[in-house]
């Protein structure tokens, strides 16, 4: 029998989709990072049907200058129960170069 | 006042060494590293650069006194040991910014390293830096989209990105090439990019390599549902067949070409940049030729002068080097040039080589790339010492993994987000690298398997070129 494996495409959903699912205290972590930079917190979500464009629904606004953690974690989770089969996924929203300091999915649809 | 004609041969010194002058914001600076020949003073070295690199040439002529020649000359306003040293300094040069076209990059080195450079009163001449002052940064466009508007086309935020350079660099047909960079970006790359190498050669011409690579891009897009690219060479022969390489990456849907600036020329490169802002194309650069300019401490162009070039004559990612890998770079230096890619404001600091304050006003940042001898065993090197805004690419390090290219950029594409989940959760990424890799590990057969095969490579050899401190 071969040594060489068969590697299978996995369709994933950009930053730390090869990883697996964090737990809630690895998800603690990246908010936390998040709010140290300075960044504000912003939710997003979508149907995986649509989930490679550009804009996903905001879940409410961006959490401008929001330093609690644990608002943006029941914020999230708030997301996900109104919007159980959407893809959900936190922003770190950099302000000062218009761009995301950080994003990836916590919460993946079905 | 008017002045008289005075044939003859005068000491340069005597226009061009003005020690008492203080630059204008508007000037052009310039620091060259100096080894004079035996029993030359440093003033008339240094006055004899600036002489040759501006408005002076070796004899009066009656036709200077037609214009105010003080108004355009160069002139050395300071002199510096280099430290451990004993035969090169630094001058320190101004130049009018009348002196320079505006937006030509061009115009710029043909003059600060044009004749100068063969001149026999040096015996070695290097430009360690130039300070473009922003009213020259204000008539060239630079990077045609910038990092930010990158990171939005390509939808990847909060992480480098991920590539790799197809092999073997030169002899596969079209079709087989597509495959490899299929391969690639459904394993987990952001990127693949052809080798500088491959412009259109007749095992592979330039068109049938195009939509092969279009048709892969395409397919890894719909499978793995993220954004994905490669970067299409366009250097050619002529400026035309450039434009037309160009053209039909366009009209396949691609988002991404390249470029050799070097080999292919700042008056290419800048022509190309323009277009690709025209036609919303980023821009991916390589270097080929830097080190034959820029390696030897003494003599060429130091690479913080060519990366500042770069940046001004448009591109949205440079080759730098890797600092870790197979080529040559040492790490502070490395900081410094790609402060100058990135940065928006870069303050003056000899311990990363940056001779001046560099002010970039609002032009936008290249991406960094790193690549060349690299394997995940660099990851968390790599991670810390290039930040998110860069390009970490893998050639070997993904090709030659047992199961293949896709298992390889697998590998790749896990390690990186297992560095940078740790470095946001406040982890000493360097200090703990091998127990990231190897927890990560735990999760991916693919990482294991590359963490097994590259365990022994290692690149340690001296920097021919170090920071004199």
């Amino acid at each position: 029998m071969s040594t060489v494996g068969d590697y299978q495409t996995v369709a994933t959903l950009e930053t730390f989709g090869f990883l697996p699912p964090f737990t809630q205290d690895e998800i603690y972590d990246q908010i936390a990072y998040i709010i140290a930079q300075g960044w504000s917190p912003l939710i997003e979500h979508v149907h995986p049907s649509r989930s490679m464009a550009t804009y996903w629904s905001y879940w409410k606004l961006p959490f401008f200058g929001e330093k609690d953690l644990g608002v943006i974690v029941s914020e999230l989770e708030a997301c996900h129960r109104a919007y159980p089969d959407h893809h959900v996924r936190l922003v770190g929203y950099d302000a000062y170069t218009q761009s995301q300091g950080s994003c990836f999915v916590v919460f993946e649809g079905r | 006042m008017s002045k008289k004609y005075d044939a003859g041969v005068k000491e340069y010194r005597d226009t061009y060494w003005t020690p008492d002058y203080v630059p204008l914001d508007t000037d052009l600076l310039a620091c060259f590293k100096c080894t004079g020949q035996e029993g030359v003073p440093r003033e008339e070295v240094a006055a004899a650069v600036a002489a040759e690199s501006s408005t002076g040439t070796w004899s009066t002529v009656w036709s200077e006194l037609l214009t105010d020649l003080d108004f355009y000359k160069g002139r050395c306003y300071r002199i510096e040991d280099v430290p451990g040293d004993k035969e090169a300094f630094y001058a320190f040069i101004a130049y009018p910014l009348d002196l320079f076209e505006e937006g030509s990059i061009t115009n710029v080195l043909t003059s600060l390293v044009g004749n100068v450079f063969g001149f026999k009163a040096l015996r070695h001449l290097r430009l360690e830096d130039i300070r473009f002052p922003m009213a020259f940064i204000k008539t060239c466009m630079g990077p045609p989209n910038g990092i930010v508007v990158e990171r939005d086309r390509m939808n990847k935020y909060g992480r480098p990105l991920l590539g790799c350079t197809i092999k073997p660099k030169l002899g596969l047909s079209g079709k087989n090439y597509g495959r490899v960079v299929y391969e690639c970006l459904r394993g987990g790359l952001d990127f693949t990019k052809d080798d500088e190498n491959i412009n259109s050669q007749p095992f592979q011409r330039w068109q049938n390599r195009f939509e092969f690579v279009a048709e892969a891009v395409q397919l890894a897009q719909e499978e793995t549902g993220e954004k994905k690219g490669h970067y299409l060479n366009c250097t050619a022969a002529t400026p035309e067949e450039m434009y037309e390489r160009a053209e039909f990456a366009k009209e396949l849907g691609q988002p991404i070409i390249m470029h050799d600036y070097i080999t292919g020329g700042f008056t290419a490169n800048t022509g190309l940049a323009k277009w690709c802002r025209k036609n919303g194309m980023l821009l991916h650069i390589h270097r080929a030729m830097h080190a034959v300019i820029d390696r030897h401490p003494k003599h060429g162009i130091h690479f913080r002068v060519l990366a500042k070039c770069l940046r001004l004559s448009g591109g949205d990612q440079l080759h730098t080097g890797t600092v870790v890998g197979k080529l040559e770079g040492d790490r502070q230096t490395t900081l410094g040039y790609i402060d100058q890619l990135r940065e928006s404001f870069v303050p003056e600091d000899r311990t990363r080589g940056n001779f001046f304050d560099q002010d970039w006003g609002s032009m936008g940042g290249v991406f960094a790339v790193a690549s060349g001898g690299i394997h995940v065993w660099h990851m968390p090197a790599l991670v810390a010492i290039f930040g998110d805004d860069s390009v970490l690419q893998f050639g070997g390090g993904t090709h030659g993994h047992p199961w293949g290219s896709a298992a390889g950029a697998a590998a790749n594409r896990v390690a990186l987000e297992a560095c940078v989940k740790a470095r946001n959760a406040g982890r000493e990424i360097e200090k703990e690298g091998r127990d990231i890799l190897t927890e990560a590990a735990k999760h991916s057969p693919e990482l294991a398997i590359a963490l097994e095969t590259w365990k022994e490579i290692k690149f340690e050899f001296d920097t021919v070129d170090k920071l004199d401190v």
